[in-house]
């Protein structure tokens, strides 16, 4: 068989994403991505090889993307988050027209075209307001566990404002509030509000046009979810797969690209100038990528 | 007659005591906490202790600093920036430009020959540039507030740290750690980072000689060492810049005794009275 892999490297976890040659996902590993990249890219790919039960001569070829995208060294092209996230969305909900990924570190939103061509782009990548590592900060001045804040602050009957842009300023708010005596489950509303108005003016600088699908790891979190819809006022596309959105705009565009050399009969041209077939290529600690869009 | 000043930070609590001669006799210091009340209560309790003093002995006491408001023994209320001034003119008299990195605040003040505030310029809407990115870093690399200044100075190849956001700092610390960088190389980084805000603010202001470090920051040798580089000039730093704040409330309640005031004229509350709980 043929497989494809796309990889997202994402400053808090690293997801991978199998495809098989006719474009159907076969499966999904993720692992936290930690200081040292390659460790963590390394483990995703070998569990989605194991539990596919794919061999590594059977991948044809590797796309690269996220923040981490240039050091996966057996990748075959590395992709812009950007143009992996409008692919993945689009793939997951094709009326997509709007992107508003929210990741750990950068939140991005994308205004695509029905050809899946980005038309617009705004992208917070300067501070972690408006972006996961805010929740998990709050999330651990207050002794919950990251998974368990969206749905508490769906409880919150009084939410208390929390006026820091900055994350780590939130935390003495965060604290004041406790002292004060409020509710964990308003302090998160609160939390939650406070990224998605930040969130809101994002995807508003684009203009942000329906369908607007949700992409990256905060999308699990139900209660951002939630605050989003709120104040947008428009249901949001929202996916189990959403997370992975980056890993199959990666795989989507990995086959793509192969299917180009295959048409092109570039692919089995190239396996005989190379003198091995992609097998090396997997194996390869310093293939060089090339950059597509 | 005794006076006192009372400087509740975002991360520690100073309170200063002076006589009638503005002799410093006492300066305490606290953490913060999440209580502000009761950090201001234990500031001024072991200022007391330290003078042997009781509360009724204290005429007039001044609060300042981020909960100066929630100071409730205090009789009047003063911005953390005219204490500042006030505090380094005293000490260091011909200070005409303040630099006060506070736990989560940096400010610029520019002062004249009368401590008069001419101008400030401050950065409270994030934490870079602050004790809180200082500590985060400390954190990260797993050292001592304290101990940061010297490690800093062992650095051979300071390293520059792009971001500016504090939480994007961390990862990028932990990332130079796992590329196998020095801890001592990535903290001098970490500095002249926090140096080069610090002199972007003063700058804001007009930077005037002679330039006076205050807060809790200024106690590290390795900031005073980036800040002086960067700015190619000696600053003043005196052992009580962490109580410039408390010094500078105190010498306002001084002058409002001086002037006559008493505390129950001017108690904004109308009452006198003084918390008896304590710690």
């Amino acid at each position: 068989m043929n497989y494809l892999i796309g990889i997202d490297v994402g400053t808090r976890m690293t997801r991978a994403l199998l495809l098989d040659g006719q474009g159907s996902v076969r499966g999904r590993a993720e692992r936290e991505t930690g200081a040292r990249l390659e460790p963590a890219v390394e483990e995703a790919l070998q569990e989605l090889c194991e539990r596919a039960g794919v061999q590594p001569d059977e991948i044809l070829y590797t796309a690269s993307t996220g923040y981490g995208r240039y050091r996966v060294p057996f990748r075959q092209v590395q992709i812009t988050e950007m143009t992996c996230h409008a692919v993945g969305a689009q793939r997951l909900f094709p009326g997509t027209r709007t992107v508003l990924d929210i990741g750990a570190m950068n939140s991005r939103a994308l205004r695509i075209a029905d050809t899946g061509r980005v038309v617009a782009f705004r992208m917070n990548d300067r501070c972690a307001s408006g972006a996961g590592r805010f929740l998990e900060r709050v999330a651990r001045s207050l002794e919950v566990e990251l998974n368990e804040v969206g749905k508490l602050s769906l409880r919150s009957q009084d939410p208390q404002p929390i006026s820091s842009i900055c994350a780590v300023l939130a935390e003495s708010e965060v604290i004041n509030h406790v002292t004060a005596g409020r509710p964990v489950e308003d302090i998160l509303r609160g939390a939650h509000n406070s990224i998605a108005e930040r969130l809101v003016a994002l995807v508003r600088q684009v203009g942000a046009q329906p369908e607007i699908t949700l992409t990256g790891g905060v999308t699990k979190n139900l209660g951002m979810v939630r605050a989003l819809e709120e104040r947008l006022r428009l249901p949001l596309n929202v996916s189990p797969d959403s997370a992975y959105a980056g890993a199959l705009g990666a795989a989507l565009l990995a086959r793509r690209r192969w299917q180009q050399l295959v048409d092109s009969g570039a692919w089995s041209q190239r396996q005989i100038i190379e003198g091995a077939g992609p097998q090396s290529q997997c194996s390869s600690l310093s293939g060089k990528g090339r950059r597509l869009s | 007659m005794f006076v006192a000043g009372v400087d509740v930070g975002s991360t520690t609590t100073k309170a200063a005591v002076l006589d009638e001669n503005k002799h410093i006799r006492a300066l305490s210091l606290v953490d913060t906490g999440a209580n502000v009340v009761r950090a201001a209560e234990r500031a001024f309790r072991e200022a007391l202790r330290q003078t042997g003093l009781e509360e009724w002995d204290i005429s007039f006491t001044v609060g300042t600093g981020y909960g100066r408001y929630r100071v409730p023994f205090g009789n009047l209320q003063v911005t953390e920036i005219s204490c500042h001034a006030k505090g380094a003119c005293f000490l260091l008299p011909l200070t005409r430009t303040i630099l006060d990195i506070g736990g989560q605040d940096t400010k610029a003040i520019r002062v004249n020959e009368h401590a008069e505030v001419k101008d400030f310029s401050m950065n409270d809407k994030c934490a870079a540039g602050t004790g809180r990115f200082l500590a985060a870093a400390a954190q990260v690399l797993g050292l001592e507030l304290g101990a940061l200044g010297a490690v800093a100075a062992q650095a051979r190849k300071p390293l520059k740290i792009t971001n500016v956001c504090t939480v994007f700092v961390e990862q990028e610390i932990m990332m130079h750690l796992a590329r196998g960088c020095q801890v001592e190389d990535v903290l001098a980084g970490v500095h002249s980072a926090i140096a080069g805000r610090s002199v972007a603010l003063l700058r804001r202001v007009g930077l005037e000689e002679q330039i006076t470090f205050t807060g809790g920051v200024a106690r590290n040798s390795g900031m005073v060492q980036a800040l002086e580089e960067r700015l190619k000039l000696k600053l003043n730093v005196t052992p009580e810049s962490q109580h410039i704040g408390a010094i500078g409330a105190a010498l306002f309640a001084w002058e409002r005794t001086a002037r006559g005031e008493t505390e129950k004229e001017t108690h904004p509350s109308g009452s006198s009275s003084i918390p008896t709980g304590g710690t």
